[in-house]
């Protein structure tokens, strides 16, 4: 039996409203996948924190605030502090010329706005199933 | 093995990762839960059910910060149904931890039902005792009221507190039964909303028809809470306390009768896969089955059958490689 996949959908930061996170994770339950959901407002900390505890294999974070290019890399670096070894996809308002950034801080993929959910889907799966 | 060092030097990823391992059915390292089973039966674990959305994670995260003060380390154990149809989970219970998910003394750990009937307890149950043997001196274990998987949960915590609120659209006595026989502790929660005083002295009456449960005649108490703020959880966790104090001198008693449960439950599930497995590969399923299709046996008779041939045939058949293998392999570990 394949193993379950497990995601968190988190919400760093300032944005006040958590639609786009919620669709994102339903979609992943749809296909099969445990998600833990954090809410609103968690700080970097918590996030890292719990995606460790959580023993996620992916961590999904979504920004609108703008904020992404201090937050993601406060998350990350935390997160591999702790031992953690998920995964990090990032999504939500992010311009174009700030995608290699992130990249290079260890996300493993930006979706933007306009993006599919089985695209986010299918994407999340082959990252695991790559890592092995 | 290098995760148990870590795990009971109380490393956060090595819990995690080891709770993963034994969240699979069945547990995947046997060896990972019998190298920490020396380490754990120290922690006390209180249980918190009730029926959906009458706050009992927003409790919990009241409960866990307030227990910091005495305990160094503490676990959350958050358990949410899986999906019937797709075998997902929406994990929502952090939501409402705020505080707890702020503090590195706080392990907050989501656990999905996975339609395991009888496994979903053995994995909370294996899930306590990693987290008791990394160090977490205080467990608390969430779930949802709703069925008898998620009760059963509940026969592993030292303290059970339900967790109810008024304005549910039903009458106490409309709430399962067999859930308010587990409770020690009652807290009906949103105090602050009407009709909080209607479901408390509803709930009192109800627990004075009751009788006295435990050794000591403990009388359940009611504490009316609002967890968005605070507002009685002193009080909870007072009581709570002296739930815990009062069950010091029968807690060996209550360990034995925990493990001989659990054993009876194991050895059960083991000796029946193992009759099955036997019977189906000598072909013996096979003809016990077409003499009972047959009318030439019935069923009681046929199970008798297959029992008395299997505790007759076994020794020869693998006495060397099970029984004697495993008990040899136990002394060089
Ligand atoms: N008015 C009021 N609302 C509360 C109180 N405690 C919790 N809530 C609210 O009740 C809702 C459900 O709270 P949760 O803590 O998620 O309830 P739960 O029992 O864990 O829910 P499930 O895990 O889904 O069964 C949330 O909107 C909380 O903010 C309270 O004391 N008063
Ligand atoms: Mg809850």
């Amino acid at each position: 039996m394949d193993r379950i996949i497990r995601v968190m959908v988190a919400k760093p930061g300032l944005d006040s409203h958590d639609r786009g996170a919620k669709v994102v994770a339903r979609a992943y339950r749809d296909a099969g996948m445990e998600v833990v959901y954090t809410g609103l407002h968690q700080t970097p900390e918590q996030i890292a924190d719990g995606a460790v505890q959580e023993d996620v294999d992916v961590l999904a974070v979504s920004i609108l605030s703008g904020a992404h290019s201090v937050l993601l890399p406060r998350i990350i670096s935390r997160l591999r502090e702790r031992g953690g070894t998920c995964r990090v996809l990032a999504g939500g308002v992010i311009p174009e010329e700030d995608v290699p950034g992130l990249l290079e801080a260890g996300v493993a993929r930006v979706f933007g706005p306009g993006s599919r959910l089985d695209a986010i889907v299918d994407f999340t799966r082959e990252l695991v199933r790559s890592r092995v | 093995m290098e995760l148990v060092s870590r795990l009971l030097a109380g490393d956060a990823a090595a819990l995690a990762r080891a709770i993963t391992l034994v969240e699979c059915d069945p547990p995947s390292p046997r060896d990972l839960l019998a190298a920490i089973y020396p380490y754990a039966g120290k922690a006390r674990v209180v249980g918190i059910t009730g029926p959906p959305g009458v706050g009992k994670s927003t409790l919990v995260d009241q409960l866990a910060t307030a227990f910091r003060q005495t305990h160094a380390e503490v676990g959350v154990l958050a358990v949410d149904p899986s999906s019937p149809f797709t075998g997902g989970a929406i994990l929502g219970d952090r939501v409402r931890m705020v505080r707890s998910s702020a503090d590195p003394g706080i392990f907050i750990r989501s656990l999905a039902t996975r339609g395991q009937l009888g496994g979903l307890s053995q994995a909370t149950a294996n899930a306590i005792r990693l987290m008791d043997a990394a160090g977490r001196g205080l467990i608390l274990v969430e779930t949802v009221g709703a069925g008898q998987a998620e009760v059963d949960i509940m026969n592993h915590a030292h303290t059970v507190l339900v967790v109810l609120a008024p304005g549910l659209g039903d009458d106490v006595q409309a709430i399962k039964a067999g859930i308010l026989e587990i409770g020690h502790v009652f807290a009906v929660n949103k105090a602050d909303r009407d009709g909080a005083d209607r479901t408390s002295s509803e709930l009192e009456a109800m627990l004075e028809m009751a009788p006295d449960r435990a050794a000591g005649g403990w009388r359940p108490p009611v504490v009316r809470t609002v967890a968005r703020d605070g507002r009685g959880i002193p009080e909870l966790v007072q009581k709570l306390d002296e739930h815990w104090d009062r069950r010091q001198p029968e807690l060996g008693a209550w360990q034995r009768r925990q493990a001989a449960a659990e054993l009876a439950e194991l050895v059960g599930a083991m000796a029946r896969s193992r009759l099955q497995d036997w019977a189906v590969k000598s072909g013996r399923w096979e003809e016990v089955l077409d003499a009972i299709v047959g009318r030439r046996l019935d069923p009681q008779r046929g199970a008798e059958t297959l029992v008395s041939h299997y505790l007759n045939c076994r020794p020869g058949e693998d006495q060397g490689s099970k029984t004697g293998g495993r008990i040899g392999r136990r002394k060089d570990a």
